[in-house]
Parts: structure tokens; sequence; C-alpha cells
């Protein structure tokens, strides 16, 4: 991290979706801003930038946040992931093709937040019962579907990646 | 339940065309648009609820590093035009400039005053701090009630009561009282063997879409202005930003970007002409995007309520009598959803003797809007619980009662053609054979807890309205579907299944686009329930079109006559001469010529929806607390095009409805200061606060559309607060008519009993 004397900006280096990135931001600006202003990743979203929405979730060092609550310059150095870098080998996840098929997005902006969300959840647990999704995804509000139909795409998910399905 | 016709397209469950871009983030709503040399605008809003404006001083603003324009409401034209909305009503657009930008007076805390355009969002609100506003505060009026009251403080000084046609002498808050009468309640009455009535009071709530409001404006030197927003109509963005501006509408184009929820709320225009000025005076694009607490603070949230209910029943259980007096909290400007109150608010019944007495009252609070089924929820909480009463008290089963009592075609509705054929009694009949309804609840549930089962009926008018397609047919025999109705929860998909199943293609084969207001014609606004009804109906008549149209061509090509050419599935023929579509594309290509043809259809809508919901609850009577354990939703959906988001919305209105019924209100304090403005305090619930949602899908066929459809998504936030407080009452035995039913109020309502019991 290198200190701009002329403008206050900081130089911050961190790993973004995998790529070596490098940007100049205030202090003040958070890692949710620097994605979606500095770095053109408008996947992720900004509902509330208090914390109580999810729709701003990435992963930060392999662990769920809300990228609102985090300060862009202190992920020196960290690895960051974003609903962007969130892809499989021949194209969507497990993730995101039962979110589809299961038709668990309505207006869809809530659900970047939920794919990296669920995307922690089955990586964190590969076997979760109704309970476990319903309690993990209770950061990520979504006004449109009632959640009935995400916590069934987050099943048949975690069915299809155990190899069940 | 199903309908005899079979389709290939209708009924299956195909993946939307927007779905990949949505999730994995392609997708681009109203704060990802950015344009080349664009700054940001912000919005400096009233602290106080009610206060007269001395006078702004901006120069500060002005001065300050990084601002490139300021503007207040000397900035806006005068305007004195009434303009219909859709959904949300008619607008007087005075009202409506005076909402976005304060004139004289601020009437809610929220209220713009002025706002700023700068290099960057954090200089523009470094500058808001710099604009100094002279206010005299003056008394606010909060509560419906005390807002009626003769001696009540006035918003306006030149609004008076209009009672069906006649104006009151004296200035009021009451904009106005609408009467609907039917028979002789007084007679119905009297023929009553159990009469009950109760006061039910509600509070403001928000529709809670995820996605902030966000604009981005262009103003261009030779005039032009292209606005890209999120918002459910373009075309009505583009009227009202227009007629505030008082710019020519063929100067206004919009671009309307993806949309992060809507449910009503995004119909009417905050930021988009304060954006437009900025950007005339700055030369350059502004991007303005809300933060959360001025999206609960300054939008249109749903009024609260004070409503009186009383209805009688003679000893068979036939209901003789209703009357309802429903007061509604317009905010700080005319055009509560109160007509439409009244419409639903007895509307599952078949009702001889009926008087409907609405009010549309002004308070110190944001202007209301428009928030799913607006008004019906309030209204139909208060009918529905008093119903439930009654059953209790003739010993008559809920759901039996309203078989009996259901309103079929023929019968009387207030300020409307009596029903066309409607499914209210095949709701009731489909929740009677349920199997939640079959199965027995174990009432006890250990020693502080217990259970409770409940039903409601809803309904609601939904709307046909106007819609434009525009079809291109492509030389591989596909379509390019162009369309104007902004997609909220997968309409894309339901239009583009009609128009295949019309056009005889695969639903693959038709790619539907949502454009902007120059490239297709008009549609209303995506409300009302009414996108896959009458955007569907016009889908359905462009494919028509464009079948005679080929048809047409290919009989020039043949040199035969065009009424010769006849139309299976996606083969076209005439004699001995037969091609498929791919086929007829390719010649008709060949030929220099093209098929791009566009429709505009405005459908009667003349029926409605109805829905019967069941939910067991378990209360603690220690905390207050309500858990749903089971939820069913019955409704007549006419016919389900994709039934996966008809379930959606059923879901998605349920949960709205369970937040409503136990947890969201505005909190406001003495002084009309909004004390929970965020999402940790308007507390939404969340996907561990509700269960999985059994849906019912009953199709009564609409005869008003081709494949029989019937908007969804509205009326299943209608029965869930009633639902919710009569399964409270059978649990614990308390009759809830205030909501929220927050756990503070239901315990203290427990407390009450068995210290009265005690």
């Amino acid at each position: 991290m290198a200190i701009s004397l002329m403008s206050g900006k900081v130089t911050v280096s961190a790993t973004v979706n995998g790529e070596p990135t490098e940007w100049l931001c205030e202090p003040r600006e958070t890692l949710l801003e620097v994605l979606r202003d500095r770095l053109g990743l408008t996947g992720t979203k900004e509902g509330c930038s208090n914390g109580n929405c999810g729709a701003c979730s990435v992963l930060l060092d392999g662990r769920l946040v809300n990228s609102c609550l985090v300060l862009a310059v202190e992920t020196e150095g960290a690895e960051i992931t974003t609903v962007e870098g969130i892809r499989g080998e021949k194209g969507l996840t497990p993730v995101q093709r039962s979110f589809l098929e299961e038709a668990a997005l309505q207006c869809g902006f809530c659900t970047p937040g939920f794919i990296v969300a669920a995307t922690a959840l089955l990586q964190a647990n590969p076997s979760p019962t109704e309970e476990q999704i319903r309690w993990w995804l209770a950061g990520n509000l979504c006004r449109c579907t009632g959640y009935d139909k995400i916590v069934r795409a987050v099943q048949k998910a975690a069915a299809e990646m155990r190899g069940e399905a | 339940m199903t309908t005899e016709k079979q389709y290939r397209v209708i009924g299956t469950r195909p993946v939307r065309p927007d779905g990949v871009d949505k999730v994995t983030g392609r997708a681009v709503y109203g704060a990802d648009v950015t344009l080349p040399r664009m700054i940001h605008g912000k919005i400096l809003r009233s602290p106080h609820a009610h206060a007269r404006i001395r006078g702004i001083d901006t120069r500060e603003a002005e001065r300050y590093p990084g601002v490139l324009a300021v503007v207040t409401a000397e900035d806006l034209p005068d305007v004195d035009v009434v303009l219909a909305v859709g959904e949300g009503g008619d607008v007087n657009m005075r009202d409506a400039s005076h909402n976005i930008m304060a004139s004289g007076k601020v009437l809610y805390q929220g209220h713009a005053v002025a706002a700023v355009a700068a290099v960057s969002p954090h200089v523009a609100l470094e500058a808001l701090k710099r604009i100094k506003v002279d206010y005299e505060p003056l008394p606010p009026v909060l509560d419906v009630r005390k807002a009626m009251a003769a001696d009540a403080p006035l918003l306006h000084e030149d609004l008076f009561t209009d009672t069906m046609g006649q104006r009151s002498e004296h200035p009021s808050n009451i904009a106005s009282h609408l009467i609907a009468e039917e028979g002789d309640i007084e007679q119905g009455f009297r023929e009553a063997s159990v009469v009950v009535e109760r006061e039910f009071v509600t509070h403001t709530v928000h529709q809670g879409y995820i996605e902030p409001h966000a604009a981005v404006a262009e103003w261009r030197d030779d005039g032009q202005l292209t606005i890209w927003c999120s918002t459910q109509g373009a075309f009505s963005v583009r009227e009202q930003v227009a007629q505030i501006l008082k710019h020519p509408i063929s100067q206004v184009k919009v671009v309307p970007t993806e949309i992060g929820g809507g449910f009503g709320g995004k119909i009417s225009v905050y930021l988009e002409p304060v954006a437009a000025l900025l950007s005339r005076k700055a030369g350059r694009p502004v991007k303005m995007v809300m933060d959360r607490a001025e999206v609960l603070a300054a939008t249109g949230p749903t009024p609260g309520t004070y409503m009186k209910v009383k209805v009688g029943a003679d000893a068979q259980g036939n209901i003789t009598a209703a009357h309802a007096y429903l007061a509604f909290e317009a905010g700080a400007y005319p055009g509560s959803p109160i007509g439409a109150g009244c419409t639903t608010v007895f509307a599952p019944y078949r009702l001889k003797n009926v008087r409907i007495d609405g009010f549309d009252v002004l308070v110190n609070k944001p202007k209301s809007n428009a928030y799913r089924a607006p008004g019906a929820t309030q209204a139909e909480f208060a009918a529905e619980v008093v119903m439930d009463e009654i059953c209790e008290k003739l010993g008559m089963d809920p759901l039996e009662f309203r078989r009996k009592n259901g309103a079929k075609e023929g019968d009387w509705r207030p300020f409307g053609p009596p029903y066309t054929r409607i499914g209210a009694i095949e709701c009731v009949e489909a929740a009677q054979a349920s199997e939640h309804w079959k199965t027995p609840l174990v009432k006890e549930a250990g020693s502080s807890r217990r259970r409770g089962r409940g039903v409601a009926s809803g309904y609601w008018m939904n709307w046909g309205g106007t819609s434009s397609c525009t079809g291109r047919l492509n030389p591989d025999g596909t379509v390019a579907l162009l369309e104007g109705s902004t997609d909220i929860g997968g309409t894309r998909a339901s239009i583009a299944m009609q128009f295949a199943e019309a056009f005889g293609i695969a639903y693959e084969r038709v790619r539907p686009q949502v454009v902007d207001t120059d490239t297709v014609g008009y549609n209303d606004v995506t409300g009302g329930s009414r996108v896959t009804f009458g955007t569907g109906y016009a889908a359905y008549a462009l494919a028509k079109q464009m079948q005679r149209e080929i048809a047409a061509k290919l009989a020039a090509i043949w040199e035969v006559d065009p009424e010769s050419v006849t139309v299976e599935g996606d083969r076209y023929s005439a004699g001995d001469k037969s091609v498929n579509l791919v086929e007829a594309a390719n010649l008709i290509s060949e030929q220099g010529q093209q098929v791009v043809t566009s429709v505009t259809t405005t459908p009667h809508n003349r029926s409605g929806a109805f829905a019967t919901h069941i939910v067991d609850v378990e209360v603690d009577v220690e905390t207050g607390k309500v858990e749903i354990l089971r939820y069913t939703a019955v409704q007549d959906v006419g016919k389900a095009i994709h039934p996966s988001y008809v379930e959606g919305q059923m879901q998605g209105g349920v949960a709205q409805g369970i937040g409503w019924a136990l947890n969201e209100e505005y909190i406001y304090d003495e002084n009309g200061s909004l004390r929970n403005a965020s999402l940790l305090d308007y507390r939404m619930p969340t996907a561990l606060d509700i269960p999985m949602i059994e849906t019912i899908l009953v199709e009564v066929f609409n005869p008003d559309h081709p494949y029989g459809v019937r908007g969804v998504g509205e009326v299943p936030i209608v029965p869930p607060p009633a639902a919710i407080s009569n399964a409270i009452y059978d649990a614990v035995g308390v009759r809830m008519t205030t909501l929220p039913i927050s756990p503070a109020r239901l315990c203290a309502e427990i407390m009450a009993k068995n210290s009265a019991r005690a």
C-alpha cells in the first residue's frame, strides 16, 4: 500500500477474480465502491450500504463478507471473488444453473449476492439441511421470491455437486 | 385443475431469456449505467416534517470545489396538469413537481429541497452540507384521525374535500370522501342475528425493493434529453418528466434498465427530472442514486389507515349487511389508494346491503404510492378479521362461510360493472380440498406455546392497459420480439411463450428484448398485474398479424390469392406449395423484403383475481413472537403461462404479506421524524423467518384473454395479515386488529386478556 501525498489517494494491490489488480482510491472508499466504480465490476450490488441486505456479498480470502462494510484499503494483498469470478469449467456453476432452472430469481437484483453466499455455503458445507441453508442465507434479503425457490435451488445444486443428480 | 386445451409451450417451465445475465452479474440495473464525462447528483432533504421555507442560500455550495450545478424548486417551471399514470391513479403534476422539490413548504421529513451535481458522490454530499435553508417549523399532523379533525393543522390551505363531486366549504386535509352504496344496510342489520363491528389500525409500510432508485440523465445542447433509469414504466417516466419540466415529449427518450423490484413504488418519478435539470445546468451527464434511508423516508410507501368494519349475518350464515369506513393516509399530497380499498374491501362476497365510505387524508408523511394490490391488503385485513369473528359467533366453518357467501359472475361490486367469470368460490373449494386444510393441527406445543390455524380470502381487480410489441422475422426463421414492458419478474419469458405458442415456433426461437421509448410503441406501466395479461395479449396479436403478413408475401411470390395460404404451426401452404417458417423467411428475404410488424392492443380486463390462504402459526405466549409453521396459498390464476413464475409471484406476495402482518412499520417520533429508516430497523422477512410456501393454482379461464390469463402478481399479498390474525386468535384467543402484530403488541394483548380473566 502506497499513499500518494498529492491526492490523498492510496494505491492498493489485490487479486480480484484471479487477476492481479491495482487501483488508487481514497481511504474512505468502501470495497463495494471500488469494485463498482473503479474496477467496473457492477455485478456486486448496493442495496443498503450498511450491511443489512447482502446484495454486495463477495468472498474476501474465501470468507463471505458484505463489501459495503470493508474499506478498500483494508484489502491490500487479499484475494477477492465477486459474482463475475464465479464460473464453472463449462460456463455456469451448478449454483447458477439451478437458480435458473428452479426460477429462484424474479427481479434478479439480489441474485449476485445469493449466488456468492450460496457458493460459499456449499464450500463450507456440501450437505446443508434446509434450516442450515436458511440460516446461512439470512444475511441476504430477497423481496421478490419468498425464498422458497432459492432454498430449493441451493438444495438442488448441493445434490448435484455431491454427485447425486 | 386444468383447462381442456393442450398447449406446446404454455404451461412449460423454460429458463428465462435474461436469466444468464442475472446469475453472472452482467445484467445492467439503474445504478450500473456509466457515461463518458458523467458526474454525480445528491439531494438535500428536509429535517422537518412540516415547515415553511423562508429562504435557501446555495452560494457556498456553488463555490465548493468540484461542484458543477445546484438546483432548487426555482429551477422548475409551474405546472398544472393532471396525468393518469396507471395503477397509481391520476396524478396532479403540480403536486408531483412539488414532491420532487419542495416549493414554499416542506411537508414531510425527507422532502427534497435542493440538489447538487459534483465530480463525485462524496463531493456532492460535502456540498449539500454547505446549503443553508431557513425553516419556520410548523406543527405536523401524523395520524389520520387527527388530520381529519376540523382544527387540525392544514398541509395545503387550498385543498377542499371532494365528496362524490361536491366541494367542501372550508379547506381540509380530507382530499376526498368516496361513497359506494347498494341496498339498505339499516334493514340488513335488522335482519341479522349476529353483528360484529371492530376498529382497525395499520401503519405505513414500504415496498422494500432491494434496488434503490437510480437514474442517469443527459441533456444535450440541442434539447434532446435521454434518461436511463430503473422504472416500472419507461413511457410513464417520459410523460412525467416532459410534464414536470415542460419539455416536448418528443425530445425525451427513456431507456429502461433492468429493475431491481418495484411493487408499485417505481412508477412515480423522484430523481429523473432533478437529474435532467442538473445535467442541463452542468452540461454533463448526471447520475443520481438514492441511499436506503432516502428510499424509506422519501419515496412512496403505502398508507397507514384507520378502519371500521361492521358485518351482520343471519342464523343460517348468510351475510345480511356490511359497512366499511376506511380512512387512508395519502401522505403529503392527495392520492392514497382509497378507491381500490373501497372496491376490494368486501370483494370476495355476494352482498345485497352494503355501504362503503372511503377517505383520502393528508398527513405529514411521504406521498404514498402503489404497493402490490394497493389499498386492498389494509381494507381486506379489516373485513376478513370481522368475517372470522362472524363465523366464530355462528359456530360456522370459515371456508364453508366463504363458499356459501362467495361472489360469482353477475354479482354487484362497487364503482364497477358486475363481475364477469371469476374464481372466488373455486379458490375456497380448492382450499377446502387441500391437504393442509384436511390435516388437523396439534394445538399444544409445550408450556408457553400455542398453535392456531387461520384462513382469509382476497381480491385484486387487475388491469388491462395498452401494450405494444414489434416483431422482426430473422432470415433463419427466429423472431426478435421488442417489448416496452419492463421485466420485473420473468415477463420476457411469459410474453415470449405466448408469442411462440401463437406463432407456431419453439420458445427458444423467440428473442425478447425490453427496449427504449423510441424503439417500440407505447406501453402502460408494469403494474396492476397486467403484463402477462396485456403485453401477452399484444404478443398474441403480433404473432397472428405476422402470420398474415408472411402469408401475404408468400402469396405474392407464389402468385396465388392470399386467402388461399393456410398456416399450420410453422408451415405455410397453398395448393401444392408448402414451406416451413425458415424457408418462408429465406424466400421473403431473397425478394429484398422484410417482415417487421408492430401491434398495439388495449384489451378489456373486466375480471380479477381471487385467493384464499391457510396459515398455521405458533405463538410464544411469554414473548408474543409468532412463528409461521405452514402456509398454503390458493389462487385463481386463469392460465399459468410459466407455472414456476406464477408460484414465485404467489410465494413472494405471501412473504411480503407476512412481513406486513408481523414486523414491518414506519416508526415516527412526535415531530414526524422517521426513526427506523434502515433495513436493520425496518425489518423485512429473511429466509429464516418463513417456511416453504405451498401453492395451489386454480385455473378459471378469463374470457378477456385468448389463453385465459389472469394477472397473478398482486392478490397474494392481500390475505396474509388477516389469515395470520385469525390464526393467532385460534391459538391464543385475542383478536389482533392493529398491524403489524409485533411481539410487543401481541404480548400486551395476551397479558391484558390474562389479567382480565384473573
